[in-house]
Order: structure tokens, then C-alpha cells, then sequence
């Protein structure tokens, strides 16, 4: 689904992003983690066209991405806030996201059903705009927006942090629903390593820009990637 | 203490990520500046002379008789433009630093606005030229500090009241109401506030009284803010109770529909918008000045165009300027949404000319004036829409300043909404349309500079596609850039 060629990112003299080859197939769940510092937003920023490669480049399913914007409506992302809209109420957002993704107003509903206990009772009908919302719940509404439109790529940025252990656990469900089921392409970050193993098929560890593990999760896992990080 | 506080402004200007622009934009401001002293000096010295010639009394006395108007309209000035004393509160908050200090310090600051000495510009010359006259120099003098407190109280006043807006809009309709009151000889509040200030000449020891009102005003900003510095008072943002709105008779323009109901909702829920856009649409009345020749300066056959264009530009300018920016705060999602540029940019230009339309339709009351004054909004609206719309949106590509729609987010809000620097920007956009207009007039007529400037407008119109191709072009390179600057707030 997505392949990485000779990509590289510098500011000035620092490397911040060096990543020779890595794919990722169609369905995969993809775990990255890493220190402050290692690259993870960058790669997802790249992803996403925010800011463009020093060199190499990203195809994602055949769309090289600093080239097209054809990548877009099969692909969708929460990275931070910036993704929201500050002043809308959370309806309005996900009939917002809905309508560029071509989804009427009862297909976001149906959607959106799907997500009652994610949501908690704390984000429909509340009377509030998103900016009037907490972190956690800012970050709720994202995160499901993403999933708006069936993207074929989901990208998510630290997906788990600011969220409470209920929603944590939900999260991961869904995330998991959403790779074996319906065969997404689930991208996450994460400074979390057990919501990672958890979740992800695949755990691809970055350390100063550049890939030094790239392993299949099994119940090693965990012990392994303690040990790398414990130093 | 205080060396830290200038040092962190100091450091805020020069190590803004907007600074580069930012330093040009300065410059330019300063010049204006330059010209507003200029132009108060000369009237500070001309005024008596004038009002003397004018033979309506004494020139002192009819100074004090309009007043207060003059400090009325300094309030609106000072409320629509001037900044807010933020020196970023909140990090300072928990940090072993007298709080009195930070207040202190804030208002301090506000002391020294351009805003409070632009006066000393007029009233310096003013009360000099009073003293040559041979008016007796205690008095004079008295009358001089009395009127410099009052400008200090509306200083303060303005600090207080600066995030309520219902006491402004209060204060300016009554002062409409006491204008046309007056205009209309119903009712005439000057000859109620000219005692006043005659008073502090009269007896000028009682310029002790307003220099006591600022204390007590001081004091009040002071406690305000003091009393406000918590993260649930002042610091804290406010929160409207939101109502989920549809806009479906909007859905019939498809994805333009999308965007438009997006945008009218941007102006709606966030205070910066809508100031922008009632700021817009004052602009409509400007014509007054031009077409009634209440100014003679403006009575040249170019100021015509200049009015046309201004009159029903007032949204384009105010609110066009800035687009992309009033999208600064969620650019990553709209540019990795399944968004093409060419529709974000189509929807920003329809609500321009939906905005011009409905302007150049208000402006039908010109026809009062002559078919001319209103021929000349009808072509300044053409031209609006055939080139100016394009020219803002080309420029917005490169205008990087991050918008913070609830300005309240910063400590106290700061009214950035309508300030010099967007006016300032606007001026290439005014002059090629005189120019074209000028070549018409003198080879010519008038009436072909009106046709000259039409035709101008509607060749524009008639390139739209080509012209946003070139835009698109330019937004789509100056993309990352832009994403860059509005990740520095």
C-alpha cells in the first residue's frame, strides 16, 4: 500500500528522517515508536504532503505524494489539533469532513452510531464547539473523524495520549477491528509500547531519524523493545 | 524586573516567525505614522487661524464645544486598533515575580502608545499658537494638562472595557444618536459638555479633577486586571453555548456549498471575523466624504474612483486580505483533506463578490448624489470583482501571519482585527485603478475613464480561469511554507 524510496528529511545540517526502503502492505496495522525526537511526525508529516521530502519520495497505492493530490480521498489522518476546526460543534465537523468525502449526512449518522460508547455521552449534543472541548475529547472527535468516508489509509498520530484507560481500550478495539476486518491500512504512533504490541501486527522502531527494528509482534515483543529503550 | 520584561518583548518582536515581512510592514507604518504627525502638527498650528477666520467664535471655545466628539472618536479609534497591554501573562504566572509588577508593567506599557501622543501633536501647537495670542499662560496651561488627562482616562477606559463589547456598541450608538441630534438641531450635547471644558480654563487649578479621575481610572485597570490574572478569570477562554447549524439550502452549490457554509460560520462564531467584517461594512459610508465634498482635499476627479472602490470593497479589504489566514489554526487538515485547492480558493473568491454585490446594492443610496457618484461605486464594484478579488487572494499567498480567532485565547484578547498594517496593504490595489481612470479622464473624458476602469474589470473577470491557474500555482508553492508560519502562533 505504501512504499518508502531513499527518503530523507534535513533542516540545515541535521538529518532529521532517513528512511532507505519500508513498506507497508494493504492491512497491515503499523505500529512506530521512538524517543522524542526520532522522526515518527516527520514520517507522518510526509505522509500527509505537510512538508516536503530533502529526498526520496512516498508512494502511496501508486500516488507518489509530493507530486499528487490524488492520494487524498483514499487517505485520512488525526495528527494534532490542527486537524480540527475550532469553531464548529463536533456535528458539524464530522458532516464537514462527511461532505468532502463524499458521505451525505445519514452515512455519517450511521457511522457515527457505531461510536456511542466510544464517545461516552460527552460529545454529541453537548452544546459546545470543539474549542471549548477538553484534550481528550478533542482528540475523540478526531480520531473518529478520520475514519469517516472508509479511508483505505488511516494515519494517527500518538492516538492514545490524553485519552482515559476506558477510551484507551476502545480505542485499541476499534483500531484492531479496523485492520482485520475491513482490511485498512492503520498507521499509529505511539510512546506507549504496551498499546502498541497490542494493537500492531507490526512495530517498526525509530531512532534518530533512522529505522533500527522492524519487527513482527509476537509475545517477545514487549521484552524486546524494553530492552532496546532501557538502553 | 523591568529589564526582563522589555528584554522578553524585545526578544517576541525580533524572534517572530513573521518577521521578516513584519520589518517592511513596520516601516511603512512608521511612515504613516510620520504623515499623521505631519498632518496634526499643521493642524494644530493651522486650527486657530482657521476657526478665527471662520468667525464662529473663540478659537478655544469651539475647540471645546466639539470635544467631545474628538474623544469619542479617539475611543472608537484607540478601541478598533489599539493593541492590548499582552506581555504573555500566563507563563509568567507561577514564577516568583510580584504580581503588581506584571500589571504594572502591562499598562505601563500602553503609556506610551502612539495613540496617546498623536495628540500632543495637535494640542502642543495648539495651546503655543494659544499663548502667542496673548491668552493668559496659567489658564492655557491648566486648560493643556486637564485635556492630557482626559486622553490618559480614555486610555484606561479603553484597557477596561476592551472585552466588552456591549458597553462599546453601547457608547457608539449614543454617540451617533448625539450626532444627527445635532445635526438635525433636536438636541445639541455640546452646548452641555463645552461648559466642562471651558471650566479648566476658566479656573485652571481644576485640572487637578481629571488628573484625580485618571488615578482612580489607573487604579480600576489596575485592580481589573489584577483580579482577572487567573486561569478561569481572564486568561480563562470564554465559552458560548454552541447550536449545531446546517445551512442546507447551501448544499445545492456541492462542494462550493461545503466551504461557503464553513466560511459563514468562521464569520459568525469567532470575534476576530465578524470585527473584520463590520469593519467591512462601515467602508460603505466612507463615500460620504468624497460625494457630499465635505472635504475639499477630496473633491478631485480621481478621489471619485477612489471612493467607488473603497465603498464596495469594505469586505474584500477587510476580510479577503487575509484569506488563507482566517484558515491558519486547522491549514494541516484542509490540506490533507480530500480538498483541491482550486475549490478552497473558488469559495473564498465567491463570498468576495457575494460580499461586493450585496455592498455595491447597499451603496444604491449614492444615486442621491448624482448619476456620477454612483457610476463611480458601480465601476469601482467591477473593478473590485474583475481584479481586486484576484489581487487579494494572489496576495494572501504570501501574507504568513497566523490568526488567532478567539483572540481571547492571548491574556486579555488583543484587537488585532482591523489594524494599519491591513489597511496599508490595500494601497497598490487603489492606485492602478486611478491611474487607469486618470488615462481615460485626460485624453478623453470623464466618462471614459469610467469605461477605461469597467472595461479593465470585466477582461479581468473574463480570465478568471486562467488567473486562478496561476494563483493555484502559487499557493500550491508556497504551501509549505505557509504550513510552517502558522505553526508559530
Amino acid at each position: 500500500m505504501i512504499t518508502v524510496h531513499n527518503l530523507t528529511k534535513t533542516y540545515g545540517e541535521q538529518t532529521v528522517l532517513n528512511i532507505d526502503h519500508l513498506e507497508i502492505p494493504k492491512g497491515q496495522s503499523f505500529g512506530l515508536v521512538g524517543n522524542n525526537g526520532a522522526g515518527k511526525t516527520t514520517l507522518f508529516s510526509l505522509l500527509l504532503d505537510l512538508i516536503q521530502p530533502s529526498s526520496g519520495y512516498i508512494i502511496n497505492k501508486d500516488v507518489q505524494v509530493d507530486q499528487s493530490e490524488d492520494w487524498k480521498p483514499f487517505t485520512s489522518a488525526f495528527i494534532d489539533e490542527t486537524f480540527l476546526i475550532g469553531y464548529l460543534t463536533p456535528e458539524e465537523y464530522f458532516y464537514f469532513i462527511g461532505e468532502l468525502r463524499g458521505r451525505n449526512k445519514a452515512d455519517v449518522d450511521a457511522l457515527l452510531s457505531n461510536f456511542g460508547d466510544f464517545f461516552h455521552g460527552e460529545i454529541l449534543g453537548q452544546k459546545k464547539y470543539l474549542r471549548d472541548l477538553s484534550k481528550g475529547n478533542q482528540k475523540k472527535v478526531g480520531i473518529v473523524a478520520s475514519f469517516i468516508g472508509n479511508p483505505e489509509v488511516v494515519i494517527l498520530d500518538e492516538p492514545f495520549a490524553n485519552l482515559d484507560p476506558t477510551t484507551q481500550i476502545r480505542l485499541k478495539g476499534i483500531i484492531k477491528d479496523l485492520a482485520a476486518k475491513e482490511g485498512v491500512t492503520v498507521l499509529v504512533s505511539s510512546h506507549d509500547l504496551i498499546h502498541v504490541t497490542e494493537v500492531c501486527e507490526r512495530i517498526v522502531v525509530l531512532n534518530k531519524g533512522e529505522i533500527v527494528k522492524d519487527i513482527h509482534t509476537s509475545a517477545e515483543t514487549m521484552k524486546e523493545l524494553e530492552a532496546f529503550f532501557a538502553g | 524586573m523591568l529589564k526582563h520584561f522589555i528584554g522578553l518583548q524585545w526578544k517576541s518582536f525580533f524572534r517572530s516567525a513573521t518577521f521578516k515581512t513584519e520589518i517592511w510592514f513596520k516601516i511603512l507604518m512608521a511612515l504613516g505614522a510620520l504623515y499623521f504627525i505631519v498632518v496634526f502638527l499643521a493642524m494644530g498650528v493651522g486650527a486657530y487661524f482657521i476657526i478665527e477666520d471662520m468667525e464662529i467664535g473663540d478659537p478655544l471655545r469651539v475647540v471645546n464645544q466639539f470635544m467631545i466628539y474628538y474623544l469619542a472618536f479617539d475611543l472608537v479609534f484607540r478601541y478598533m486598533l489599539q493593541k492590548m497591554p499582552v506581555t504573555n501573562i500566563k507563563p509568567l504566572l507561577y514564577l516568583p515575580i510580584n504580581k503588581n509588577k506584571v500589571v504594572n508593567f502591562s499598562l505601563g506599557k500602553t503609556v506610551i502608545s502612539f495613540f496617546n501622543i498623536a495628540h500632543a501633536f495637535f494640542f502642543v501647537p495648539f495651546s503655543i499658537v494659544l499663548l502667542i495670542q496673548g491668552y493668559p499662560p496659567a489658564q492655557v496651561i491648566g486648560w493643556h494638562l486637564a485635556l492630557m488627562a482626559i486622553f490618559y482616562c480614555n486610555n484606561f477606559i479603553n484597557v477596561m472595557v476592551n472585552n466588552q463589547n456591549t458597553v462599546f456598541y453601547v457608547l457608539a450608538v449614543l454617540f451617533i444618536v448625539a450626532g444627527a441630534s445635532q445635526y438635525y438641531q433636536w438636541f445639541d450635547i455640546t452646548a452641555h459638555t463645552q461648559p466642562i471644558f471651558d471650566f479648566f480654563y476658566d479656573i485652571p487649578w481644576t485640572a487637578i479633577i481629571p488628573w484625580a479621575v485618571l488615578v482612580g481610572l489607573y487604579y480600576g485597570a489596575f485592580a481589573y486586571f489584577k483580579k482577572h490574572m487567573y486561569l478561569d478569570g481572564g486568561l480563562a477562554k470564554k465559552q458560548t453555548e454552541a447550536k449545531t447549524e446546517n445551512l442546507e439550502w447551501l448544499d445545492r452549490f456541492g462542494n462550493l456549498g461545503t466551504f461557503l457554509k464553513n466560511d459563514i460560520k468562521l464569520i459568525k462564531r469567532n470575534k476576530r471575523s465578524r470585527s473584520a467584517v463590520i469593519a467591512g461594512a462601515f467602508f460603505i459610508f466612507y463615500g460620504l466624504l468624497f460625494f457630499t465634498g465635505a472635504l475639499e482635499v477630496y473633491d478631485g476627479p480621481f478621489w471619485k474612483i477612489f471612493a467607488g472602490i473603497f465603498v464596495t470593497g469594505g469586505f474584500l479589504f477587510s476580510f479577503g486580505q487575509y484569506v488563507p489566514s482566517w484558515d491558519s489554526s486547522y491549514y494541516p487538515l484542509m490540506m490533507s483533506q480530500n480538498i483541491k485547492y482550486r475549490e478552497y480558493l473558488s469559495s473564498k473568491w465567491y463570498l468576495v463578490i457575494i460580499a461586493t454585490i450585496i455592498s455595491t446594492i447597499l451603496a444604491t443610496f449614492y444615486i442621491y448624489f448624482g448619476w456620477e457618484a454612483y457610476a463611480a461605486v458601480l465601476v469601482g464594484a467591477i473593478y473590485n470583482i474583475g481584479i481586486n478579488s484576484y489581487l487579494v487572494l494572489w496576495g494572501g499567498a504570501y501574507v504568513k501571519t497566523p490568526i488567532d480567532l478567539t483572540s481571547n485565547k492571548k491574556a486579555f484578547g488583543d484587537k488585532q482585527a482591523f489594524n494599519a498594517k491591513t489597511l496599508l496593504l490595500t494601497l497598490p490595489k487603489l492606485v492602478l485603478p486611478i491611474g487607469i481612470y486618470a488615462i481615460g479622464h485626460f485624453l478623453i473624458n470623464p466618462m471614459a475613464g469610467y469605461i477605461f476602469v469597467a472595461v479593465f474589470g470585466i477582461l479581468g473577470f473574463a480570465f478568471k480561469n486562467k488567473v486562478f491557474t496561476m494563483i493555484e500555482g502559487i499557493y500550491k508553492k508556497e504551501k509549505y511554507k505557509t504550513l510552517q508560519a502558522y505553526k508559530q502562533k
